[in-house]
């Protein structure tokens, strides 16, 4: 025998189910008065820095439907690159960017619009610099442990291009995945679970 | 959100987080769970070391926080009214892979009242609402990564599956750590509940540890005399690697 290591593992995921709005964004699933604003809905104020975007996202199933019952949060770098958390040690964020928000998909139409700032650049953890980029999180009924996933932009292509996680996947077709293409201040992001086209995700 | 930085005597820590196992999470494609059949990746996943995006995090402040947001049984009721049901407190820690409590972590809960019935448009089980439970709860850990909530026992409910399956009493929770990396929803269920083993969802686990690790144990020392039984919930986040030596990489 020798000494245990100790260590505890992780709790299992479970689905967030098709009821996850009563907990998350209580006020759009009609129970008001409990919490003052839905969280994650406003990132942005009048005095953040940086170019002002909008994102459409859709999560669509292996049937090419829309899923309207998705929960979507995304996680950025401000407009300098540098994230709104503790355990970003390169300096202070722009105070006036929440860098998460957080969205269900429309019951109807399956599409959720962030109202955001372009990110800045952040390094990779050899130093190279990866693309602007948004992390995408993505949990809903029949989905049984949270999508991780990433949103490039479609007018980025020479800094996608030397991108150090892009570049890390193997089949060079599928890197389109991944990059939203851009319709004046809306980017358009379609996320495929299945199919020819589905979306790369990540285990990381 | 503005003011989210942690009190200042908590140096955050910066190392990569450990792997996810795999196979103690429930895969993505279970068709015992039909509704999985259509929304599970088929391709694997790309592996990645953690880079900034995900070994940072949002956190938020105490200041988001209403008095009675950890309070199920009061948060929706009118004034002087409480939720009915099987009232209960449901307390514990949130710790990381290397058993160290995680400070300053947003928890949020939603549950069925005590018939089962959600508050949701899309809810067709015919058991009543309860006009004073809405079903959502929230709250932050503590130094320590202690939380409690003070609620109702849920209760289990038949849902469009099989021909004829019902989830077990259960509460759905939402956790933040302090980086995206462990980001987790999940669910707890309680002590004793014969519908756990039965249930196509809980099934999606295959480690039979791991269905126990996400069940609540009914804690008489906790109870709260004449008002409150109690479960105690722990919830482990992936750890992350202390650095005992630096290793600085250049460009950094
Ligand atoms: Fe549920």
């Amino acid at each position: 025998m020798v000494q245990a290591l100790g260590r505890l593992k992780e709790s299992a995921s479970q689905t967030a189910g098709p009821y996850v709005h009563i907990g998350l964004t209580p006020n759009f699933a009609g129970i008001s008065g409990v919490y003052e604003c839905d969280l994650g809905t406003a990132m942005v104020n009048d005095k953040t820095r940086g170019e002002r975007i909008r994102v459409n996202i859709r999560v669509i199933d292996g049937a090419g439907s829309p899923l309207n019952d998705a929960l979507v949060e995304i996680w950025q770098a401000d407009a300098a690159g540098i994230y709104n958390s503790p355990s970003d040690l390169r300096g202070s964020a722009d105070p006036n960017f929440t860098g998460w928000g957080r969205l269900p998909t429309d019951m109807t139409t399956g599409e959720c619009l962030f109202e955001t700032i372009k990110p800045g650049r952040v390094p990779f953890f050899d130093g190279r610099k990866m693309a602007p980029h948004l992390t995408v999180w993505i949990v809903a009924r029949g989905i049984n442990i949270g999508l991780h996933t990433r949103m490039y932009f479609g007018d980025e292509e020479t800094a996608n291009a030397e991108d150090p996680v892009l570049m890390r996947i193997e089949q060079k077709e599928r890197v389109s995945t991944l990059v939203a293409p851009r319709d004046g201040d809306i980017y358009k992001f379609d996320i495929h679970l299945q199919g020819i086209n589905e979306t790369v995700f990540f285990d990381i | 959100m503005t003011n989210s930085r942690s009190p200042a005597n908590r140096t955050p820590e910066i190392g990569s987080f450990f792997p996810r196992d795999r196979n103690w999470h429930p895969p993505a494609f279970t068709p015992a769970y039909k509704t999985s059949v259509l929304r599970s990746p088929q391709r694997p996943l790309l592996s990645l070391d953690n880079t900034l995006s995900e070994l940072t995090g949002p956190v938020f402040g105490q200041s988001i926080l209403g008095e009675l947001d950890n309070d199920l049984i009061h948060n929706f009721a009118g004034p002087g009214e409480s939720a009915i049901g099987s009232r209960i407190l449901v307390y514990g820690r949130l710790l990381d892979e290397r058993g160290i409590g995680v400070a300053g972590a947003l928890l949020e809960v939603w549950q069925a009242n005590a018939g089962g019935r959600y508050r949701h448009k899309k809810e067709t089980y015919r058991a009543p609402l309860d006009p004073n439970f809405g079903g959502c709860g929230r709250a932050i850990t503590g130094e320590d990564g202690s939380y409690c909530f003070r609620t109702i026992q849920p209760g289990p409910y038949p849902w469009p599956n099989g021909p004829n399956d019902w989830r077990p009493a259960h509460i759905h929770f939402s956790i933040f750590g302090h980086g995206f990396a462990q980001r987790l929803i999940t669910q707890m269920y309680f002590e004793g509940d014969p519908m756990i083993w039965r249930c196509p969802i809980v099934r999606t686990i295959n480690d039979r540890r791991a269905i126990e690790g996400l069940t609540a144990a009914l804690d008489m020392e906790a109870t709260i005399p004449m008002d409150a039984r109690a479960y105690k919930f722990d919830i482990v986040l992936r750890g992350r690697r202390s650095t005992l030596f630096e290793n600085r990489i250049e460009g950094n």
